[in-house]
């Protein structure tokens, strides 16, 4: 009988276009009673008849890893929360969202709230945390206004707030709005703005797990990541990691922008490559121009070309071809595109979002910053190229956070993949696309 | 910024937030925000985002008011005050344009989206319209990359901007 109940639930599985997504295009998908028709919260039930301890081992089991960017493994994240001893802990939700090209929790936050509340009920009582908090950024206006619509009601039916379905489960959420700040998505600093502190990250140790929101043991996961968890308890770990990539498992919200037919969220298997994401999903590269470049998982993953089409887009797969998944966030860019502009765009963002702390980040964005200001110009000469690597050189390894790590990947990339147009501009003075 | 720099740019802005008195709303409101927090000054940024929304920007009597509100120091509050891109330290526009030029919408042509505003409007970024209708800033993505080029006019999203459908939005906003 199990096993007849497990094969249903893979045909299930199988058979099933969307998870995350499946309720975003429902009228009215963020009223609790219409989400509650379509499943909403249905999941917590079976959570709490679990012991805590075994919520976190089926995420475990079920090889989950971040979808913000990093990939760490939740499990272990929580594992690690989880045995601290003490009664208050935090859960945090990572909704800054600020990756250049990245707008997939958008989706969620707008569209499906009550998804995301239900993973963070679910969360929060597998690592024993009571308190929780959403961190948005500011720039997402609308998703404040859904959220806390949502957070009420959902306090109103009991499925936030004490002794939750009369299991004794305890869980408060509220939202916390950002102020315009790219380096408040790095987890430390994210709890520093918390905290009410300027957003620059903190020294590790002590990690978040044992020390984090105001010194308690805190978890921060991203929003994707969280509305994961209800599907991962419903099906169970063993089914719900036989879906897409092996290494690591699950739906994948990939979220495309740029020079295609059709951008959008498209929730695919992880480990669909990027060609059938640009080709088949997107309806290939806008205009009918060729392509030329794709920078696979936001801003700060490094630049790929036509020659890696068929990266599977999962975290080991696009590491070994030279990138990193990111936050899945593919930006496409086409023949008229002048490499050298692109990656003006995007070092004047890391520029302008240094947060100050460390020098190498501080500094290095700058000056590469205002060695690309003088290439757009039209004055760059022939030492710039060697100039810009040795820039890269100093802020390499060096940095207190990923953010500067981020910074040099664009041009570092750029440099590899697209010497000819760095050449051309510096010939020319055009730099342009 | 220093404080003494900050008092000279409000100096001739109108209407001056150190003018007015905080009102009982405002008090209230920063109280009952405290009340999701374990410390007062988890809510700095609640209290100065009220301020913002009922006023539109920040002053450095806004700074003192939430300090002795939350009993947290002045320079703190003022720290993290200036460290995030968007409080506000002037007066904006009615209506406040937010216009994306991260790569997403700058290949899709967010550049002379933004010359044409420039000329439509006649101000530069950070400024106000004469008439005191618009102002408007580059934002570095607002995660409305599907839409590119996309921009917010106050809390509203508008994609796949033209010049043409950049005229007709404004023509919405009084």
């Amino acid at each position: 009988m199990r096993h007849v109940l497990q094969l249903c639930a893979l045909l299930e599985v199988y058979f099933m276009e969307k998870m995350l997504l499946k309720r975003v295009d429902i009228p009215n998908s963020t009223d609790i009673g219409v989400a509650i028709k379509h499943g909403a919260y249905s999941v917590l039930e079976k959570a709490f008849a679990m012991r805590p301890v075994d919520v976190v081992n089926e995420v475990k089991r079920a090889n989950l890893r971040g979808r913000g960017g990093a990939g760490f493994p939740t499990g272990l994240k929580w594992e690690l929360c989880a045995r601290v001893p003490g009664d208050l802990k935090y859960l945090l939700c990572n909704a800054d969202e600020g990756e250049p090209g990245t707008f997939k929790d958008r989706f969620i936050l707008q569209q499906d709230p009550h998804l995301l509340i239900e993973g963070m009920v679910i969360s929060g009582y597998a690592i024993g945390a009571e308190r929780g908090y959403i961190y948005l950024r500011y720039e997402y206006p609308k998703a404040l206004g859904i959220l806390e619509k949502a957070i009420s009601e959902a306090y109103d039916k009991g499925y936030l707030g004490k002794n939750i379905l009369g299991k004794g489960v305890n869980f408060d959420l509220s939202v916390h709005r950002g102020a315009g700040a790219y380096i408040c998505g790095e987890e430390t600093a994210l709890i520093e703005s918390l905290e009410g502190k300027r957003g620059q990250p903190r020294i590790r140790p002590p990690f978040p797990a044992s020390q984090g929101a105001w010194k308690k043991p805190t978890v921060i996961n991203n929003v994707e990541t969280l509305s994961n968890v209800p599907f991962i308890i419903s099906l169970g770990a063993e089914v719900y990691s036989k879906i897409g990539e092996e290494t690591s498992p699950g739906p994948k919200i990939y979220g495309v922008s740029g020079m295609v037919s059709k951008p959008g969220v498209y929730e695919l298997p992880m480990g669909t490559t990027l060609r059938e994401i640009i080709f088949t999903h997107c309806g290939g590269v806008r205009g009918g121009k060729k392509l030329k470049a794709v920078i696979p998982g936001g801003a700060s993953t490094p630049m790929l070309t036509p020659n890696h089409l068929d990266v599977k887009m999962d975290y080991n797969s696009l590491v070994a071809a030279g990138s990193m998944l990111g936050s899945g966030a593919v930006m496409v860019m086409d023949e008229t595109v002048n490499m050298v502009n692109a990656t003006y765009v995007l070092v004047r963002f890391f520029a302008h979002e240094s947060c100050g702390k460390c020098t190498p980040c501080r500094e290095g964005t700058s000056w590469l910053y205002q060695v690309y200001t003088r290439l757009m110009h039209g004055q760059g000469t022939p030492d710039d190229i060697d100039l810009l690597l040795y820039i890269c050189d100093t802020v390499k390894g060096k940095c207190f956070c990923p953010l500067g790590e981020g910074a040099i990947q664009p041009v570092l990339s750029s440099i590899k993949h697209f010497r000819g147009d760095y050449e051309q501009c510096i010939a020319t003075g055009k730099c342009g696309h | 910024m220093s404080t003494s720099e900050l008092k000279e740019t409000q100096a001739h802005c109108k209407p001056a937030a150190d003018k007015i008195m905080f009102s009982d709303a405002i008090v209230d409101a920063v109280k009952n925000v405290q009340k999701r927090y374990p410390d007062a000054q988890g809510a700095v940024l609640p209290s100065l985002h009220i301020i913002q929304k009922e006023y539109g920007y920040l002053t450095a009597e806004a700074i003192r008011f939430v300090s002795q509100q939350l009993k947290v120091p002045e320079s703190d509050v003022f720290g993290t005050a200036t460290f995030y891109s968007l409080y506000r330290w002037a007066s904006p526009g009615r209506h406040q344009i937010q216009i994306c030029h991260n790569l997403s919408c700058s290949l899709l042509g967010a550049e002379s989206l933004i010359a044409h505003l420039e000329k439509k409007l006649g101000v530069c970024e950070g400024e106000v319209t004469k008439d005191g209708r618009f102002s408007f800033i580059r934002m570095e993505c607002i995660g409305r990359c599907d839409g590119a080029p996309a921009m917010l006019v106050d809390d509203e999203y508008h994609g796949e901007l033209t010049p043409e459908k950049i005229d007709a939005i404004l023509k919405k906003y009084e």
